[in-house]
């Protein structure tokens, strides 16, 4: 094979494989990426029940109910707005009521959601900011504990 | 006082930057020796002041010197002395005088043992290297400075994260800091490579012990990160596909691809344009993976608000580095000359495929780790981007390539035939798919993919063995003689072998314990028991401990497996003072798998929520990133590194 073969065959290569990749990449991120809620939001848009999701707010203070079978129940809320989540399993260490708190999973018909994941961040005065940016948004005022 | 003699000396350093930066330059571009010469003196004084500098720091938090902004606000005096140590580089400001002690560290070996490279090749590395320096030195001293006292010092600091107060975590970013600089010297050498107009089997020669020695210190580096997530997280997961993890595992896959490239510009004298910009490629990621994860740009854009200084800065070093390196590539690459000639089926070919899956994966990983923050800076929709983006799209960019990696070692060059490698692999195909079919038959659980993960590790193992056996002659002859030969073989051949055979215990492990996991999570008083994978876990009891800063409570777990007891595991809730919480796991390894209890909270009745996971084979990934690392350091004792390249000559070595 002469250079100029040689070169037309690893160009195509090349070009067949980051095309294979590119659209996959294009693929998963039409359906496999997560969108960030705050309740308002939530109740807003009027998500569709069964989408999986990010819900992220504060812990309502006082509303964090263990059930039997490890079964934690709290009020996530954004000051204007609740909704109730269901998590089955062991709660990070950061978790607190009054505090910042992500969870990833499942709204369910009549409005609640059903986390299978609840996100513990390495700095305990971590609020996440999307939180702390759509308080902000709605002028809710940041106390203590929320990072800028 | 100490301090400011640090601060001092650190302003030295960056007095001392700017001289090696310009005056060797000056002295390559117009053949002067002594102005070359300076070069050498200039990176050991510069390694004397930066260590100065960061032993005045690391001493200011060993003693506790609460009247340093910097110590006040990361540490705190009931710490254990080791976390005092590691305190220093547990901060951004500390961290960045870590990264420029790295860098000074390895500048000044370079002038120190490169005593074989051409005088000008040299001054123009040690002067890239030294504009490298001076950009950090300039950003602490006017962003991120350690040594700014407090008028008035507080009785006590704030303390380290206590998530963070751990051996491993302790090591991590000395270790993976050492993999991002060390890239930095092949950026150097990248660098004055286009410069010069000059790249050949010596200039490789130099370059790839370097890219192996900061590949080593990445894979070790990324290793214990896991291993750290792993058991001091909780949730017994090891890889998250976190923005932080991505940061340092791109350039970890951008290093592995020029390790690789770089081969092919030292025996055949190809692709060089290409590892030229591999090289700038892969320091740019490592810039880019320092600031992300210590500045924070990543987890929150208003980093750079909160900061307009530091933000500016950070952005004026990637675009001046990055920027600076590509516009150079592209400006003088055209000017290198093309070397030798193959055909696509060669040990050339193998390493070109090698680097395009390589890159397509790390594009891929890219791609995911920055499109939120772009999304949110052009029409702010917060997304997240997950494990099942990166599952979706880097799992089948790479499971090609771990198909073909036995193959690559025993391809010839120039012009390789296939089907006799085939042959001499049908041994490892059968071995794999009788493994895969084993794990079938008797996995009796977990998705469809799970044999076929264990299969493509064993293929992995075997077919790098195989390698081996073949260069041996094991089978063929004597055992007296195949012994013989395996230690009379090149150690970068065995190093290859054990690299490659790690990546196998890898996939195996990471597939062990991602697809076979079991866990339960109950409510436990004690005495209650809770059964998981074979094994009985039972709440013993609850007691209170007493650390040096925390306070908490420690269960006890009986495990037993029929009526035998295997052991006791302890589990503690952990309250720090001046503040956070923390869990310690119990831990019961196995090479089968791990045991793995976390205490939970109190429920109804002196009852614990207790979480008891069996997490599948998970030794085996750590074995394999060790043998990986490993396989790196056999490797980079290879006679050619160690004895050198005594001139600008090429000596053909028989593949």
């Amino acid at each position: 094979m002469t250079r100029k073969q040689t070169r037309l065959t690893i160009i195509l290569m090349a070009l067949a494989i980051l095309g294979l990749a590119a659209g996959l990449v294009g693929y998963a991120l039409r359906s496999q990426i997560t969108f960030f809620y705050t309740p308002s939001d939530l109740i807003e848009k009027s998500v569709k029940p069964g989408t999986r999701i990010r819900l992220g707010g504060m812990v309502e203070k006082g509303s964090w109910a263990k059930q039997p079978d490890s079964v934690n129940v709290f009020v996530v809320t954004d000051t204007l707005k609740n909704i109730t989540v269901t998590y089955k399993g062991v709660l990070p260490d950061l978790f607190r009521e009054g505090q910042g708190v992500v969870t990833e999973g499942i709204l369910v018909d009549g409005g609640d959601f059903t986390a299978d994941t609840v996100l513990a961040k390495h700095d305990e005065n971590y609020m996440p900011k999307e939180i702390a940016d759509s308080l902000k948004a709605k002028g809710v005022k940041l106390g203590k504990g929320a990072r800028q | 006082m100490t301090v400011e003699l640090g601060h001092f000396a650190l302003i030295l350093a960056l007095a001392v930057s700017a001289f090696q930066f310009v005056v060797p330059l000056l002295g390559a571009s117009r053949g002067d020796v002594g102005l070359m010469n300076a070069a050498r003196s200039a990176a050991v004084a510069q390694f004397l002041l930066v260590s100065l500098a960061f032993a005045s720091l690391i001493h200011a938090y060993v003693v506790s010197d609460f009247s340093v902004l910097n110590v006040a606000e990361n540490s705190h005096s009931d710490k254990p002395l080791i976390y005092k140590i590691a305190g220093t580089w547990g901060n951004h400001e500390g961290s960045m005088v870590l990264w420029v002690f790295i860098l000074s560290l390895f500048g000044a070996a370079v002038a120190l043992f490169g005593n074989n490279l051409p005088l000008p090749l040299k001054a123009r590395v040690l002067a890239v290297q030294a504009s490298i320096g001076l950009a950090f030195l300039v950003f602490i001293e006017f962003a991120s400075n350690p040594f700014i006292r407090l008028a008035n010092p507080p009785i006590n600091g704030n303390g380290l994260n206590p998530v963070l107060q751990d051996p491993a975590l302790a090591f991590h970013p000395p270790f993976l800091y050492a993999g991002y600089v060390g890239l930095s010297i092949s950026f150097s050498f990248a660098i004055a490579a286009l410069l010069e107009g000059k790249v050949d089997a010596a200039w490789a020669r130099w370059v790839r012990p370097w890219t192996l020695l900061s590949w080593a210190f990445l894979t070790i580096g990324i290793s214990m990160g896991s291993w750290w997530a792993y058991y001091e997280l909780g949730w017994g997961g090891f890889w998250f596909w976190d923005p932080v993890e991505n940061a340092s595992f791109m350039p970890w896959l951008i290093a592995t691809a020029l390790l690789h490239s770089a081969i092919v510009v030292e025996r055949r004298d190809a692709l060089k344009v290409w590892t030229i910009l591999l090289s700038i490629l892969a320091f740019s990621l490592s810039l880019m993976g320092t600031f992300l994860v210590r500045s924070g740009v990543l987890t929150s854009v208003h980093a750079f608000a909160v900061d307009p200084t530091r933000g500016l800065f950070i952005l004026a070093i990637l675009a001046i580095f990055i920027g600076g390196g590509l516009t150079l590539f592209a400006w003088r690459a055209p000017a290198l000359k093309l070397g030798g000639l193959f055909a696509p089926i060669s040990r050339e070919g193998g390493l070109v495929m090698n680097n395009i899956f390589l890159c397509a994966a790390a594009s891929s990983v890219f791609i995911g780790t920055l499109y939120p923050l772009a999304l949110e800076t052009l029409n702010g929709a917060k997304i997240s981007v997950g494990p099942p983006y990166f599952n979706l799209t880097f799992g089948p960019i790479i499971l090609p390539l771990l198909l073909l990696v036995p193959f690559g070692p025993m391809l010839t060059w120039k012009r390789a035939d296939a089907l006799a490698v085939m042959q001499r692999l049908w041994g490892a195909a059968a071995l794999a798919l009788l493994a895969t079919i084993l794990v079938y038959a008797f996995g009796h659980r977990g998705p469809w993919a799970a044999p076929l993960g264990m299969g493509l590790g064993v293929w992995l193992i075997i077919g790098s063995l195989a390698d081996l056996a073949n260069r041996t002659n094991l089978g063929r002859t004597s055992l007296r003689i195949s012994f013989q030969r395996l230690v009379g073989l090149q150690r970068s051949i065995i190093g290859t072998v054990m690299s490659h055979a790690g990546v196998g215990l890898l996939v195996i492990g990471i597939v062990a314990a991602s697809m076979w996991k079991e866990e339960q999570i109950v409510s436990l008083k004690p005495g209650g028991t809770v059964a998981v994978a074979g094994y009985t876990v039972t709440f013993l009891n609850e007691q209170p401990v007493q650390g040096p800063n925390y306070t908490g409570r420690s269960g006890t777990f009986k495990i037993s497996q029929g009526d035998n007891e295997i052991t006791t595991l302890v589990s503690e809730k952990r309250i720090f003072r001046p503040s956070g919480a923390n869990t310690q796991v119990g831990l019961y390894q196995t090479l089968l798998g791990d045991l793995y209890i976390v205490m939970g909270d109190e429920g109804e009745g002196g009852s614990r929520v207790v979480r008891a996971s069996f997490n599948p084979m998970v030794s085996w990934m750590w074995a394999g990133a060790f043998l990986m690392f490993a396989g790196g350091v056999m490797s980079l004792s290879d006679r050619r590194f160690r004895i050198g390249v005594p001139k600008r000559a090429v000596v053909a070595k028989p593949a």
